[in-house]
């Protein structure tokens, strides 16, 4: 058994080689969509801009579906399976409970992710991400995300019993670490929302191959959401995991009360997978009572947790901070804070990204007043690339610089380019967020190729002030895509090339 | 440390004065939030109480001909122009890609306006006053609406409905 461990030469954990091989592959794979995603965001953000306006409408709509896919789905699940290995088996010092397991699980993601790639490039599913019937993609695509989906849960499944190996084993002693938990809230919810994405999924999938008729569309429409919405909970309460992560890592900070964190994840558990009907507020089927009641009083409930973690996180820095005698002032502690740490400024960008830019734009945009205004426009990619890409991809990212030494034990390559790589993509994201939700307040629509409207019968001008707002998006956009593909740079060849750390 | 096992019975540790007020403020914010949006629902002006039938497309797609035969006074771009009475019900279509008939409606007048799909999911969003309704394949989401400005207004798609997306652009008039 010993020889399955090695001992971490900084932490003393002793880590499972079988579980470090699937984190890496895990990792690695996530990264490689998060590049092919990347790539794709630069000819929608240069097309959506129309002074350059680069690809032609079929195109444009077919990498927009593929984007949406690359990153929602595959960039980000990878990287939170990665996290649940890794918060389970390295950081109780256990062994993972079933590797064969946590491979087979790994194999559909990807065959499942391969597929539905598959067939959007081959023209003839160009859906979007939330393929609304009666939209019809090809059949593959449909089977690729329910394969994509099972292997999660068989990862999720995995955690759960690798837990319970190390209580059995008494490889900890008294309750799992707080990141463990948070990681286990991700991983509950997780469970439910994938099960739920089958009941849609598989008849829509047998629909399009003919087998059986079609679903009624508002009906898709509500268990869409009640699985999209909800699975975004997953990355809220995976990065919230990671945060806590970054916080002890980058400055040593302890949790200032555990039991206010871990109640803040039960929240989480609790009540988040409500509220999805934000997305459908001017939808007909469902009656205003019912969405006034959904969108409100459950809702808050699971902001409440938010606003909890929103206090705790920033106030363990602080406190770990002031404890290294940074205690003149209010704001002396965060002058000395180690700002050229890139997995420290990163979690700074994503913790005010996510709190400030997604989280209060998410409460005002899930009003019925304010989401009449900006259903469907240019405003809802801007708050969900706060939400998403600077809270959660940025949190990754951050973790990524201690994942390479940690479990690939390689040094981290071109460390001054590490240095700068956060800020690169933290200014540009947030300039890309603002930038569009600043388009969408004068009804600039999302998912379009033509906003001049040259090829429609009526003509209608959003006016000089939405050419300078896109102009400012895509500016941002290249600032972002250069800090994206130097996040991607450094990962790949620190895991091929990087100094290996001495064990 | 939140990467290590907590000091044991960390659920005893009293909560700090600080985290106390912090709680307190964000529950008290929340209810408020969870009130007022109700309350402007019912005293605001700017959102009426959802009124939704289900339709099929073929009927609905009837109804439509039959208003544009009833009050149809001339043609645009080959759509319909239609000027319906004060008070009635009135009907737009949304089909892959175009939004049909073309209204003319009167200024300070009410309609009852139907709104349906015979296809896809459709976004109707009214520019330049800017408000979106989505609109749904078998069903009528119906809005009581008074215009209140005169002018010309747009209608844009803004729901992906497939590749001629960009190009569903209607029209409507207020007198
Ligand atoms: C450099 C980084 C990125 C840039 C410049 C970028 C840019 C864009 C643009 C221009 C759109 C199209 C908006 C529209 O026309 O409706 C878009 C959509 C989207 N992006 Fe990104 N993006 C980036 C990274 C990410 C990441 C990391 C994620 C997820 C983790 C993500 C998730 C999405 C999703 C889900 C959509 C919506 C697709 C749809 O409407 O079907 N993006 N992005
Ligand atoms: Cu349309
Ligand atoms: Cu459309």
């Amino acid at each position: 058994m010993a020889a399955e461990f090695r001992k971490c030469p900084t932490t003393g954990l002793m880590v499972h080689l079988p579980a470090q091989a699937l984190i890496k592959i895990n990792a690695v794979t996530s990264i490689v969509f998060l590049l092919i995603g990347g790539i794709l965001a630069l000819t929608l953000i240069f097309t959506r801009w129309q002074a350059v306006h680069l690809l032609p409408p079929d195109l444009f709509y077919r990498f927009l579906t593929l984007h949406g896919i690359a990153m929602l789905f595959a960039w980000i699940v990878y990287f939170e399976v990665a996290v649940l290995y890794f918060t389970s088996a390295v950081l109780l010092n256990s062994r993972l409970a079933a590797p064969w397991a946590g491979w087979l699980g790994y194999v559909l993601m990807t065959v499942g992710a391969l597929m539905t790639t598959v067939a959007i490039l081959a023209g003839n599913s160009d859906v979007m991400f939330t393929s609304y019937v009666p939209l019809k993609a090809s059949p593959l695509y449909y089977l690729g995300i329910v394969l994509f989906a099972v292997g999660a849960i068989i990862a999720c499944v995995l955690f759960f019993a690798t837990l319970a190996v190390a209580k059995h084993e008494k490889t900890y002693e008294g309750s799992v670490p707080l990141v463990t938990y948070g990681a286990a809230a991700a991983a509950i919810i997780a469970i439910g929302t994938l099960a739920h994405g089958a009941i849609f999924y598989i008849p829509t999938g047998l629909w399009a191959a003919g087998v059986i008729p079609m679903m009624d569309p508002e009906a898709y429409r509500l268990l869409f959401w009640g699985f999209g919405h909800s699975t975004q909970q997953i990355n809220v309460a995976a990065m919230i995991a990671c945060w806590y992560a970054l916080a002890t890592l980058t400055v040593g900070a302890q949790p200032v009360s555990e039991k206010f964190s871990r109640t803040a994840f039960v929240l989480y558990a609790l009540f988040i997978n409500v509220a999805s009907e934000h997305h459908l507020l001017w939808d007909p089927g469902i009656s205003s009572a019912h969405k006034m009641w959904n969108t409100s009083y459950v809702l808050h409930l699971a902001v409440l947790a938010s606003m909890m973690h929103a206090f705790s996180v920033p106030a363990c820095v602080e406190v770990a901070l002031r404890k290294k005698g940074y205690t003149k002032g209010l704001f002396e502690w965060l002058k000395k804070a180690p700002w050229g740490n890139p997995s420290f400024s990163t979690l700074i960008f994503s913790v005010a990204g996510f709190g400030f830019l997604g989280g209060i734009t998410g409460i005002m945009y899930g009003t019925e007043q304010l989401n009449i205004l900006g259903h469907n426009s240019l405003r809802v990619p801007g708050h969900f690339h706060a939400t998403v890409v600077i809270g959660t991809s940025m949190a990754f990212m951050g973790l990524t610089y201690y994942v390479l030494p940690l479990i690939f034990q390689r040094e981290v390559m071109f460390p001054t380019a590490a240095k700068l790589q956060p800020y690169f993509y933290g200014v540009g994201m947030w300039t890309v967020s603002i930038a569009m939700m600043f388009v969408g307040s004068f009804g600039v629509p999302r998912r379009h190729w033509d906003i001049t409207l040259a090829d429609a019968p009526f003509q209608y001008s959003f006016g000089p002030t939405v050419d300078l707002g896109m102009a400012i998006t895509a500016l941002g956009a290249v600032l972002a895509l250069i800090g994206g593909a130097m996040f991607c740079i450094i990962a790949v060849a620190t895991v091929l090339a990087g100094k290996k750390v001495n064990q | 440390m939140s990467l290590g096992s907590p000091e044991k019975y960390w659920w005893d540790e009293p909560l700090d004065k600080d985290e106390k007020t912090w709680v307190t403020v964000a529950i008290v914010w929340a209810i408020f939030l969870t009130l007022y949006m109700p309350y402007k629902h019912f005293t605001g002006k700017q959102n009426p109480s959802q009124e939704y039938t289900k339709v099929s497309g073929d009927k609905f797609d009837a109804a439509v001909d039959k208003f544009i035969a009833q009050y149809k006074v001339g043609e645009e771009k080959g759509l319909a122009v239609v000027a319906p009475p004060p008070n009635s019900d009135i009907f737009i279509r949304g089909q892959q890609f175009k939004w049909d008939p073309i209204l003319k409606l009167k200024k300070g007048v009410q309609y009852k306006l139907h709104l349906s799909s015979i296809d896809m999911n459709h976004g109707f969003s009214v520019q330049p006053v800017n408000f979106t309704i989505q609109v749904v394949p078998g069903y009528d989401n119906v809005l009581n609406i008074t215009p209140t400005t005169s002018g010309v207004f747009t209608i844009i798609c803004n729901e992906y409905c497939g590749l001629g997306h960009h190009t569903m652009v209607g029209r409507m008039y207020v007198d």
